[in-house]
């Protein structure tokens, strides 16, 4: 889950890590107040939750308060990857000498917390590391001994840091470090960190990222920032059909029938488990076909789960048939969901043999499974035909466009 | 022979008298696994299907006289204590099926297992089969769909996904391919085992012939893979199959597994499949040519 970097940097202000003095603001009006109250240059970023914003036009400086109403006004209403910004920030602009690199994050490979400095802040790190990785350094630490300052010391040392630059980035990485543990994060990166004209240092934009399951244990600092329980902060907005998604999903305990992704295709698909909704979803597009949805299910899920599922896809404007395939099933019952669809087809008004293109999940339960959607005439297969095949007969079934 | 388990592992089941452990421990005892003992605190003293109950690891562990595994099976905030009591009572392989554990937590687990020598399968996976062997966890279902879908045979099975390791299995099962030993190695960003991590196992299993694996975007345990295929030689083909390329084009959208999710240009399915390609690892279009792969992988070898 990712913080918009004003709500980030009220995280860091926490743990005491400098920052540019500045505000937020909605309209353009308090954006050009506020440059005024900071009483010099400012720069004004775009609040939202992609990379990417300087190349957008999502940055702008300026160096009276009318130049920064006028620059808010723009950033307000400019679109970055098909999201409007929640509001604009203003922070005073220093003169920099020199940018820094810090992260802390997850190494899969080591499987500890690594702490990653640069003293070529400002540009993507990955690229950093492959072009110049003698200005990379990186230092794990360990997830059962206390963190204490020292390896945060090393690893700023081992760049070259001498003096007051050494004591002042271990200073920030440490403190970037307590930040990353105290909110249980994925990902705390500060890029670029400003060594300004009189030395010291400010954090000029920063990302983090909180783990998915860890929200409930900080709903406190939630709340504080505002950020409510729809709010899935993944790569865009979720639209009303993936929170209705979330809400089939939280029916009941039993198993999981939701995940909903939104697209604009005229084929539902209810599909899974994880890795077979992928494959599923691959050879869809392969075969030509137009998705209306990605979805999970799995975990043997409820009739009731099955069925709402079914019909909020079918719910979905555009919507012509569906497609229940899945993967070969260990603990989901294939009857179950056979009896949750037709259900959810039932109940929407349509006839099962029609609106249903093919119904291929194998496994667990499956003769019970087949007898009852051979009641309703739909066309089902075992595993003798491929996920693949399945999707390219549902494909042919529902036409493409 | 197969790597992991066989028929003379005998574990635990931690958790057991939860509603899908209850199935899972039928499955497990239909199919001939040693279930020979279960946790769950404050219901020590009854059974599940005749497994006696326990309310510490400790005592289970002095029940059974050798337990060599434990299958975890209990809610998400249990799993560290849990994980660390199986590894503090001598327990050699760890099997994670719990889904949604913070990734802090399973670090402190998989850091703690390193220092006791503690082998460490998921989280959020379904476990390990060596087919006509044993099984520990819920891979396969009912022992009936699970001897459908897997055969004692000559090919070692990695996924990321549970429900994958079991449709490619079956379809190498079809096609006259058994598998020595299958691993749902799970679908979490930090997981025990990754690929590169099992291949000297597999390397060192004389029954093993060749490796089959499923793949997703995110993470970098494909190029793992790939550096360990170029550093070592290995004997064994392999043949990879890449789930969600469809993803390539949603930068910082989740599917699927917590690990599945492209957040720079070395997670996505495309440089993945450049990498895998380079170490000469095949990577099958479909799951349908995956067993055409395999045979003219071992022909090449012969």
């Amino acid at each position: 889950m990712r913080f918009y970097e004003f709500e980030a940097k009220r995280l860091l202000a926490k743990q005491r890590v400098p920052l540019p003095k500045g505000g937020t603001a909605k309209t353009a009006a308090e954006a050009k107040r506020l440059a005024a109250d900071l009483g010099g240059p400012v720069v004004l970023k775009s609040q939202v939750l992609s990379g990417g914003r300087m190349k957008a036009g999502g940055v702008k400086f300026a160096d009276t308060p009318e130049e920064a109403e006028a620059a808010a006004a723009v950033i307000l209403t400019l679109p970055i990857r098909d999201q409007l910004p929640v509001c604009v920030s203003v922070e005073a602009k220093a003169a920099v000498q020199k940018e820094y690199y810090l992260g802390v994050t997850f190494d899969a490979v080591a499987k500890l917390p690594v702490m990653i400095v640069s003293d070529m802040g400002g540009i993507d790190i990955e690229e950093v590391a492959e072009t110049h990785p003698q200005h990379v350094a990186k230092g794990h630490f360990s997830t059962l001994i206390p963190f204490t300052d020292f390896r945060a010391k090393e690893v700023v040392a081992s760049l070259g840091l001498k003096g007051g630059e050494l004591t002042a980035v271990t200073g920030v990485l440490t403190r970037l470090v307590r930040t990353f543990l105290a909110y249980d994060l994925t990902l705390a990166e500060i890029n670029p960190l400003g060594q300004l004209d009189d030395g010291s240092f400010a954090v000029l934009d920063c990302h983090l990222d909180m783990e998915e399951e860890a929200r409930d244990r900080h709903q406190d600092v939630l709340v504080e920032l505002g950020i409510g329980p729809d709010e899935t902060r993944q790569g865009r907005p979720p639209t009303e059909f993936e929170i209705r998604g979330a809400q089939v999903d939280a029916v009941d305990h039993r198993g999981v029938a939701g995940r909903v992704v939104e697209f604009d295709g005229n084929l539902g698909l209810v599909i899974g488990a994880g890795g077979g909704s992928l494959t599923i979803f691959d050879a869809v597009q392969k075969y030509g076909g137009r998705p209306a949805n990605y979805c999970e299910i799995g975990g043997n899920p409820s009739v009731k789960k099955a069925c709402e599922l079914t019909k909020l896809i079918l719910s979905k404007p555009g919507v012509d048939k569906i497609a229940v395939i899945m993967n070969v099933v260990s603990n989901t019952r294939v009857d179950i969901v056979a009896r949750g669809v037709i259900k959810g087809v039932v109940e929407s008004g349509f006839d099962p043999a029609e609106k249903i293109s093919i119904f291929r999940i194998p496994g667990a339960w499956e003769a019970d499974g087949f007898k009852i959607l051979e009641k309703y005439g739909v066309e089902y297969c075992d595993r003798s035909v491929s996920m693949s095949e399945a999707a390219r007969r549902a494909v042919e079934k529902v036409g493409m466009p | 022979m197969s790597i992991l388990v066989d028929e003379s592992t005998t574990f635990i089941i931690q958790g057991i008298t939860g509603r899908e452990a209850v199935n899972m421990t039928r499955e497990c005892l239909d199919y001939g696994s040693q279930v020979v003992g279960g946790v769950t605190p404050g219901r020590g003293g009854r059974d599940v299907y005749g497994v006696p109950v326990c309310d510490t690891v400790k005592e289970a562990v002095a029940n059974a006289g050798r337990v060599d595994g434990s299958v975890i099976t209990v809610p998400p905030a249990f799993v560290r204590d849990a994980a660390f009591e199986a590894i503090e009572n001598g327990i050699r392989i760890i099997v994670i099926v719990t889904e949604r554990v913070p990734r802090y937590e399973m670090a402190q687990v998989l850091e703690l297992a390193r220092l006791r020598g503690t082998r460490v399968i998921g989280p959020n996976c379904l476990g390990v089969i060596s087919p006509g062997k044993s099984k520990m966890g819920g891979i396969g279902g009912p022992a009936a769909n699970t001897r459908q879908a897997y055969r004692a045979g000559h090919i070692g099975v990695m996924s990321r996904s549970g429900g994958m390791t079991t449709e490619i299995s079956n379809s190498l099962t079809a096609a006259g391919f058994g598998q020595s030993t299958a691993v749902s190695i799970g679908g979490d960003p930090l997981i025990g085992s990754t690929y590169a991590e099992l291949m000297p196992l597999f390397e060192a299993d004389a029954e093993t012939h060749a490796i089959v694996i499923y793949s997703e975007p995110g993470g970098p345990m494909d190029a793992q893979l790939a550096q360990w295929v170029k550093e070592n030689n290995s004997r064994l083909p392999i043949i990879a199959f890449m789930a969600g390329r469809f993803m390539d084009k949603m930068p910082g959208m989740r599917f699927g597994h917590a690990g599945t999710i492209v957040e720079g240009k070395q997670d996505t399915a495309a440089e993945k499949i450049r990498r895998l390609q380079d170490a000469g690892i095949s990577v099958a279009e479909e799951i349908s040519h995956i067993p055409e792969l395999v045979r003219q992988r071992l022909a090449i070898g012969d």
